[in-house]
């Protein structure tokens, strides 16, 4: 089971340029709005042509310009679950979910679909016009007659987002109980970052079109290798960063040394620590803790952000240097310390950024 | 009731066989509008919706250049020994050219404003062009190709400048209901005239209504839908 993606298409005004290999595995693709992550899956269904490059899903060849290859949608054998689900309004769920089926004989039909509105809990609403449905009804609709005709692929392009909350977890678990039974080729497009990480196992990074970064899930969160990937991946806290000795570097736009764990790549650019990853502690003496002030927070229901500006001779001016992210339990106990505050970077949490390169290859990453 | 028949049924089959040959035309003409975005198709475009721009005279007399003795289709026509001048056909090809344009400009609104989700939907579910036009663009663009063929069918019964030169004023074979209201009404037989406008009238009250009916079962799911 895989699929080969390498592809070049204008897309919103910039060239798309992504090229990623995906397996059994689900493949999440990463980026903000915009980047061209629906043109990606459009250009896999055959709905989109690329204007260079191949698409080869399990060793046949769906797309490839170079010989003059384009299967026809309808050949491909996509799964695509799109945005707003597509039902076809006019349509009952039952025969919505037969529309793939039509070559079959009748009998079967009936024990597929019976089958799949078992499975997504269908049951009682096979009659029903989609606008009867809940969006969560329409959601598990949708996905029903995309696996109905048991495609060599599935692309779910942000499925969740058109749900309320709480509807959003309950549907995140069918899905990934969906995704785990299912045994072809899996893409999920998103452009939240937890769901990204929960869903898939390795992710694409897009990030205007250009491909940033690809990779294991976990290579790609905590150790960011460009400034680009960390940004799109959440990280709030940048500075501009040179090496001043082994094992440290000078970080310019905070006005400090920190001690980072090595490897530091040559060609570093940036260092970046996660809004989260920030501690505070009570005495002096740890690592990499250096003496701060408030300048602002905002309070959400469970977690606090803080805004802080860093109390150094050469600490740039600005409004603040670093953004952190505390529960409201620790902001309660950080209220007792003695001011200034000391705010640590733990070394092991510091991203080492390295120089981005005009295209950015699956085997570049650390 | 009027006691000559003849216009009423003239019309009739004349409004009938030209909203038939404008409902295959009309959809298929702007079914390949809408999909082809060519510069050949935005001519046509302009070709398509002329007639409902031009006096129907002016029609007319563009036709009988085209179908007549020294005209291009005339002289085909000619060729094979026929002759649609003045003839019942003729009533047919003038309604046909001067309602075309209706059934046109509203399947193109429909076609246009269908989503072009579902049909990609329908592509990736392994469905080729013909049965995503008849299963899923026709169905979902009916309301507006219904609302099209049923103006396309009033204004074929309408029609009388172009067909009063192309097929002329002949009782029993080409003097459709407008063009023997105008005649009548000119010699002065009010009350017959009174008849066949009466008649038309009614013909029109009906076709609506039986194709305001049609449109319910059509798009029965809405109707069900909003029930449940």
């Amino acid at each position: 089971m895989d699929l080969e993606v390498n592809i070049e298409r204008e897309c919103n005004g910039f060239l798309l340029q992504v090229s990623f290999r995906a397996s059994h595995k689900t493949l999440g693709i990463l980026g903000p709005s915009g980047s061209g992550k629906s043109m990606t899956l459009r250009c896999i269904a055959g709905l989109e042509a690329p204007a260079r490059g191949s698409i080869v899903l399990n060793g046949r060849p769906l797309f490839d310009s170079s010989r003059g290859i384009s299967v026809p949608s309808r050949k491909r054998r996509v799964g695509f679950l799109m945005q707003d689900y597509a039902l076809f309004p006019h349509m009952t769920v039952a025969h919505n979910i037969a529309f793939g089926l039509r070559k079959l004989p009748r009998t079967r039909v009936r024990e597929i679909v019976n089958g799949q509105l078992e499975r997504f809990q269908l049951q009682g609403l096979e009659a029903r016009y989609p606008r009867q449905l809940s969006g969560g009804q329409q959601q598990r609709a949708a996905m029903a007659r995309a696996m109905a005709i048991e495609p060599e692929i599935l692309m779910l392009d942000e499925p969740l987002s058109a749900l309320d909350v709480h509807l959003r977890s309950q549907m995140e678990t069918l899905l990934v109980e969906a995704l785990s039974a299912y045994r072809g080729v899996s893409l999920y497009v998103t452009h939240n970052l937890e769901e990204a990480y929960r869903i898939s196992e390795e992710i694409v990074v897009l990030s205007q079109g250009r491909e940033v970064a690809f990779g294991p899930k976990d290579e790609i969160f905590r150790h960011s290798p460009t400034f680009t990937v960390a940004r799109v991946t959440g990280c709030k806290n940048f500075s501009r960063a040179r090496v001043s000795a082994p094992g440290f570097v000078e970080a310019l736009d905070w006005g400090c040394r920190v001690r980072v764990c090595p490897p530091i790549p040559e060609e570093l650019e940036f260092i970046g620590v996660r809004a989260h990853h920030l501690t505070f502690t009570a005495g002096p003496g740890a690592e990499n803790a250096f003496p701060c002030e408030l300048v602002r927070s905002v309070e959400g229901p469970f977690r606090m952000t803080l805004f802080l500006r860093l109390i150094a001779p050469n600490a740039p001016a600005g409004h603040h240097h670093l953004q952190a992210e505390i529960t409201r339990e620790n902001w309660a106990a950080l209220q007792d310390h003695p001011l200034p505050w000391l705010v640590c970077l733990p070394p092991e949490r510091i991203m080492l950024l390295r120089k981005e390169t005009d295209l950015q290859r699956p085997d570049a990453l650390p | 009731m009027p006691s000559n028949t003849d216009p009423i049924l003239i019309s009739l089959e004349t409004s009938a066989t030209a909203t038939l040959i404008i409902f295959f035309l009309g959809l298929a003409a702007a079914y390949w509008r809408v999909r082809s975005g060519t510069a050949a198709s935005r001519l046509m475009d302009a070709l398509f919706v002329m007639p409902l721009v031009l006096p129907p005279t002016v029609v007319g007399y563009l036709l009988l250049l085209l179908l007549g003795r020294g005209g291009p289709a005339g002289r085909a026509l000619e060729a094979l020994g026929l002759n649609v001048l003045f003839t019942w056909p003729s009533t047919v090809i003038a309604a046909t050219v001067v309602a075309f344009p209706l059934m046109y400009l509203s399947c193109r609104g429909a076609l246009q404003q269908t989503p072009s989700g579902f049909a990609q939907a329908a592509r990736t579910l392994g469905a080729g062009e013909w049965t995503v036009f008849w299963k899923i663009t026709l169905p979902l663009a009916w309301p507006g190709i219904l609302a099209g063929t049923v103006l396309a069918f009033a204004r074929a019964l309408g029609e009388f400048g172009a067909t009063l030169m192309l097929a002329g004023n002949i009782p029993g074979r080409t003097q459709t209901l407008p063009i023997a209201i105008f005649f009548a009404a000119e010699a002065g037989e009010m009350r017959q005239a009174l008849a066949w406008v009466l008649v038309t009238v009614g013909i029109s009250a009906v076709a609506i209504g039986l194709l305001n009916a049609w449109g319910r079962v059509g798009a029965a799911g809405t109707v069900l839908s909003r029930r449940g």
